[in-house]
């Protein structure tokens, strides 16, 4: 795990330009959605199950085997229910809104 | 660079780009929920991805008939399981605790990633020291995730009553806290520049996940948010950590996507109620001393029948509906909108003005009045609405109460500069109130004994109900 300095710069510029993506992004999201977005959001970081996979595939021994079990459950959770219930949420939004009413 | 890695790299790439949309798709509720749908499969082509090709990304792996799958299949299964039904069957007035809980589990899923990486770094070069960038990462994913699991185990606690929502404190916390963390900080110095001890290391993460405890129970519940919008952002942080230490662009850029969304929604849902997020995490917002000193004092509540409310707006030309937290807990969204459509068809102007923070999450009601089928053109923003109350005939408060509190406007009181919906310049209020009781804050609301103000005690949904009958009559 010898780390060059072009990696390390390279995580770098990708960690600065994803958080001014980050921020540009959740500006223009009116208050209305922003219950979905905290949910979306959520799910998005359901992407932890990635590496809880790739350490999964390494472990050895039982302990590191049920640690691992474990943060590929809770991944899981994470990453299903938080798309599921964003679902359930921006449904009741959806093909709404025209001056109906 | 193999063309599998090449590939790799190129599945992260569309993936980040999805996650990308998901996020950007929520400008507007006639996108949205695509882009969570878009989202959602590059989330699962990821995964396929990482599933089928996780012998190229991980050369170590346990060369068995299956090597270590069946972790991935097993927990993948009890993992989707319980996510989807839990998912699938709670109340969306339970939403907020449900997102809490989900949170929690990715930041518990990044701690652990972070041990199991630090364990196997151990077992490959015993007692050898990470590079620094490494082992801070590590450590930064381990102690982030921890308190996000357990800061949300607790917010879903107070949000769903199972631990008081009132801020728990005790003489010291916060002697306790700052303890705390000069012990993790020294712990973090030791094992990345001394000895990467792997016991110094397991009780780096146990202090962190008492920490998170620490952390979140002085918070009151009406803050809870506030809080789980923060951890929302830590967990994304802890993911970015962990990305890092595995080299993993996808996770890098995922993470640092909500962390820093998550820190913006964060400040949005802080500035909505004027206070700053450093007030939030320490103030100890409505503690029982203050609640007390205020709320006595027993004032002259004017009652009102529901069928006199309903004639009030039957006749009005313009009714203005206020929903709170109350609305919420009752489900009274269904009836509100039925007495909406009846106001309509009586040639009455019905709109919904929706404070920031109305409910318990911003944004809490539309969604649950969007489940009703309101449609969300009639749902107006504080800045939208505020000047207006002065020419409407009726407001029709359901459930809230600090965001229409007057005392906001004044000095001294915990909620002072909290920017507030001006229901008081309405010519007539109807507040529709469970019981006589101060708000989530505990203070007590002027409005209430306004003159111009008739209260209708009772749970909103009966409430509602015997309105749309009143109107129905009218």
């Amino acid at each position: 795990m010898e780390l060059t300095a072009f990696e390390l710069l390279s995580a770098l510029f990708i960690l600065v330009l994803a958080a001014f993506v980050g921020y540009e992004v959740v500006s223009k999201v009116p208050t209305m959605l922003h219950t979905p977005l905290m949910s979306g959001a959520n799910a998005v970081h359901g992407v932890i199950v990635v590496g809880a996979m790739l350490v999964a595939s390494t472990a050895h021994g039982p302990i590191a085997i049920v640690l691992a079990l474990v943060a590929v459950i809770l991944g899981t959770i994470n990453v299903v229910g938080g798309f599921v219930v964003t679902d359930r949420m921006l449904e009741m939004f959806k093909g709404r809104g025209g001056g109906r009413g | 660079m193999s063309t599998l890695e090449i590939l790799t790299f190129l599945v992260w790439l569309v993936a980040s780009v999805t996650f990308i949309f998901a996020l950007k798709f929520l400008a507007s509720p006639k996108t949205a929920r695509t882009g969570n749908l878009l989202g959602a499969a590059g989330m699962a082509l990821i995964v396929l991805w990482t599933f089928f090709t996780h012998d190229a990304t991980s050369p170590e792996a346990d060369p068995g008939m299956f090597g270590n799958w069946w972790i991935i299949i097993v927990g993948g299964a009890i993992g989707a399981v319980i996510g989807w039904f839990s998912a699938k069957r709670v109340a969306m007035t339970a939403m907020p605790q449900m997102v809490a809980i989900f949170n929690g589990a990715g930041g518990g899923a990044a701690a652990l990633v972070a041990v199991v990486e630090f364990l196997r770094d151990q077992e490959l070069h015993p007692g050898e020291l990470l590079p620094l960038a490494f082992i801070i990462a590590t450590l930064l994913g381990a102690i982030i995730g921890s308190v996000s699991l357990t800061g949300s185990i607790v917010a879903w606690g107070k949000l769903q009553g199972v631990i008081a929502s009132r801020p728990v404190r005790y003489p010291g916390s916060q002697i306790v806290t700052g303890l705390l963390f000069l012990v993790l900080i020294g712990l973090a110095v030791y094992v990345a520049v001394i000895e990467p001890s792997t016991p110094l290391f397991l009780l780096f993460v146990v202090l962190a996940l008492i920490l998170g405890v620490q952390l979140t129970m002085p918070i009151g519940g009406a803050d809870m948010p506030v809080v789980i919008s923060l951890l929302n952002a830590y967990t994304g942080i802890a993911v970015a950590a962990t990305g890092f230490v595995l080299s993993n662009y996808a996770l890098l850029i995922a993470g640092t996507l909500v962390g820093a969304s998550g820190t913006i929604l964060t400040q949005l849902m802080t500035r909505a109620m004027n206070r700053s997020l450093v007030n939030v995490l320490f103030a100890g917002f409505g503690t029982g001393g203050e609640a007390a000193a205020a709320g006595e004092g027993e004032e002259q509540l004017r009652e009102i029948s529901a069928e006199d409310a309903a004639v009030l707006m039957a006749y009005g030309k313009r009714v203005v509906i206020v929903p709170g937290y109350g609305m919420a807990v009752a489900q009274a969204q269904g009836p509100v909108r039925e007495l909406m459509d009846l106001l309509i068809s009586k040639g009455v102007d019905v709109q919904f003005a929706i404070h920031p923070v109305a409910g318990r999450m911003p944004g809490h009601m539309n969604v649950l009045l969007a489940e009703a089928n309101v449609p969300y053109d009639r749902l107006k923003e504080m800045d939208e609405i505020n000047d207006d109350f002065a020419d409407t005939d009726v407001a029709l408060v359901i459930g809230a109460n600090d965001v229409v509190n007057p005392l906001a406007r004044e000095e001294g009181s915990p909620i002072s500069g909290m920017p507030i919906l001006n229901v008081d310049q309405a010519q007539n209020v109807i507040v529709l109130k469970r019981g006589r009781g101060t708000g989530f804050a505990g203070i007590p609301n002027p409005l209430f004994s306004n003159e111009k103000t008739a209260m209708l005690f009772g749970d909103a949904k009966p409430s509602v109900e015997n309105l749309v009958a009143g109107v129905k009559q009218a």
